[in-house]
């Protein structure tokens, strides 16, 4: 009834694989966080974090003592249970996505002939599935929101539902668009598809290929709560959104919940968009470098632009997603289509 | 395949607790909460059954879009007044009509060999292919197909109608 050795085998290598993605991701938001203070220093003309190491390199730690030592507040006629499964909510989905996120392709290991892949799960739905389960999130910001029982929470998670549901739609075209340029809806063979050199990338998939990324990264950027999409957490006029009756560790789960999703959308521009972990040339860097560098400059995009560009106002920001991003994705659904037919 | 069987006690399980308490907790956001824990476990069943691509589209449609629909209704309405409102007691005899006519309905599915079908294809060991499932839709349920989205754009009509008579 044991099942045999290289079925448990495969089970140790998996959950190995998890211990490490999961242990990346939660200390991600350490470089991440001191790299966002410093792009906002710099863009504002001011150094940024200083003090705290060299450079304030270790500014993030101190931020996390300090969160984890403060005192963790539930407003008294909130409704505890849900107030306390907001930020899980939030946070799970965030990490879960990373399961089906392919990050450089198999190598075979030497002596003992055995193949390693640098994913958890090859689902053949891959893509459909990070876009479903990243887009559980909402409920976070909802029922946290909600369940503090504070007309700001409320407001910011109420906004940030209808802007979720209008830029999923968005998201969901482009992805649909990557389905069609690389025939697959498996993350792997849509990496595979644009192996090659650089216009082999779906972002050079022309005349498509471009618009569909500027697509992809506005619903994305609308998707993960950034400016200039940030109106669920509009501090001029809502306090801080959903988070504001929240504190200490849980308000940090939120935080990180945020980051992971933004590295989450930049991943998935790489892997869609930007050719994975394909080399626009091929000078012997590990593919595994390409695929990291390529995240982080769409990261470090998503900083910059947090910090040059104001943010829209609601009703602008359901014109943009509704009058906007969706009639140019139903157009260029046929267009796509038509050139996967005729060329 | 012990593994796969704990599984599905698991998730059917959770489902029917949940389910249970949809209908029986008292504060309507607990209830939707309740209802998208049920449906990510039938999300969890149909994965059980190698069909990935119905798993994620029911995360997809129902937890993703549904439900986030659902909790805003739940939030910008007194939905316990406007239920006392629309269903009152003296519909009750016709709830359980409704009710029972839909058992009866499931029992026959499950035990006319609908099911068959579908247990055919997961012993067969594959996963059900996303191709398969699209060929199937535009070819041989064209029709029920079609017939489903006419339904679903009257709804959506009705409930604009709906709303705006009210606004007026």
């Amino acid at each position: 009834m044991w099942p045999d050795i290289d079925t448990i085998l495969l089970v140790i290598v998996m959950l190995v694989k998890v211990g490490v993605v999961t242990i990346i991701l939660l200390n991600l938001p350490i470089p991440l966080t001191w790299l966002e203070r410093k792009v906002a220093g710099h863009i504002q003309q001011r150094p940024g974090p200083m003090r705290v190491g060299p450079h304030g390199i270790l500014q993030p730690v101190a931020d996390g003592i300090k969160l984890i030592f403060k005192e963790d507040i539930v407003p008294a006629k909130a409704d505890k249970l849900l107030f306390m499964f907001a930020p899980v909510v939030s946070l799970v989905p965030a990490l879960c996505v990373f399961v089906a996120i392919p990050v450089a392709e198999s190598v075979t290991i030497p002596y003992i002939n055995k193949e390693l892949t640098f994913y958890v799960a090859d689902f053949n739905v891959g893509i459909l599935f990070i876009l479903a389960r990243g887009g559980m999130g909402i409920y976070g910001i909802i029922l946290g929101g909600w369940a503090s029982n504070s007309k700001y929470a409320m407001l910011g998670g109420l906004r940030s539902a209808a802007q979720m549901i209008s830029y999923e739609v968005a998201l969901s075209f482009s992805a649909i668009g990557v389905v069609m340029m690389s025939n697959s809806l498996s993350l792997v063979e849509i990496v595979e598809s644009q192996a090659g050199n650089l216009f082999d990338w779906n972002i050079f998939y022309l005349p498509v290929g471009p618009i569909w990324f500027v697509i992809f990264l506005i619903a994305g950027m609308a998707e993960i709560n950034r400016i200039p999409f940030d109106l669920s957490e509009d501090e001029g006029s809502l306090a801080a959104g959903f988070f504001v009756e929240y504190s200490a560790m849980k308000f940090s789960l939120f935080a990180l919940a945020e980051y992971t999703a933004m590295v989450t959308i930049a991943t998935l521009g790489t892997l869609m968009f930007l050719g994975g972990w394909n080399g626009p040339v091929d000078i012997g860097i590990p593919p595994i470098f390409w695929f990291i560098g390529k995240t982080f400059v769409l990261i470090y995009f998503f900083m910059v632009i947090r910090f040059t560009l104001p943010r829209y106002r609601y009703d602008q920001l359901m014109t943009i997603g509704w009058n906007v991003l969706i009639p140019i994705s139903l157009v260029l659904v046929l267009v796509t289509g038509l050139m996967r037919i005729y060329l | 395949m012990i593994v796969e069987y704990i599984l599905f006690i698991i998730f059917a399980v959770v489902a029917i607790v949940s389910a249970w308490c949809v209908v029986t907790l008292r504060n309507p956001v607990h209830c939707a909460v309740a209802l998208i824990i049920t449906l990510l476990q039938i999300a969890a069943l149909f994965l059980l059954l190698r069909s990935p691509f119905l798993a994620v589209v029911q995360v997809f449609i129902y937890v993703g879009a549904v439900m986030v629909l659902f909790l805003f209704a739940v939030f910008l309405i007194d939905v316990k007044k406007a239920a006392m409102d629309m269903f009152k007691p003296k519909f009750r005899p016709l709830a359980y009509i409704v009710a029972l006519i839909l058992l009866v309905e499931s029992l026959f599915v499950i035990f006319s060999g609908g099911i068959q079908e579908l247990t055919r294809i997961t012993e067969a060991g594959g996963e059900v292919k996303v191709e398969v499932i699209g060929r199937a839709l535009f070819t041989t349920y064209i029709f029920p197909f079609e017939i489903v989205s006419v339904v679903l754009l009257a709804a959506m009509v009705g409930a604009i109608v709906m709303a705006r008579d009210k606004k007026e």
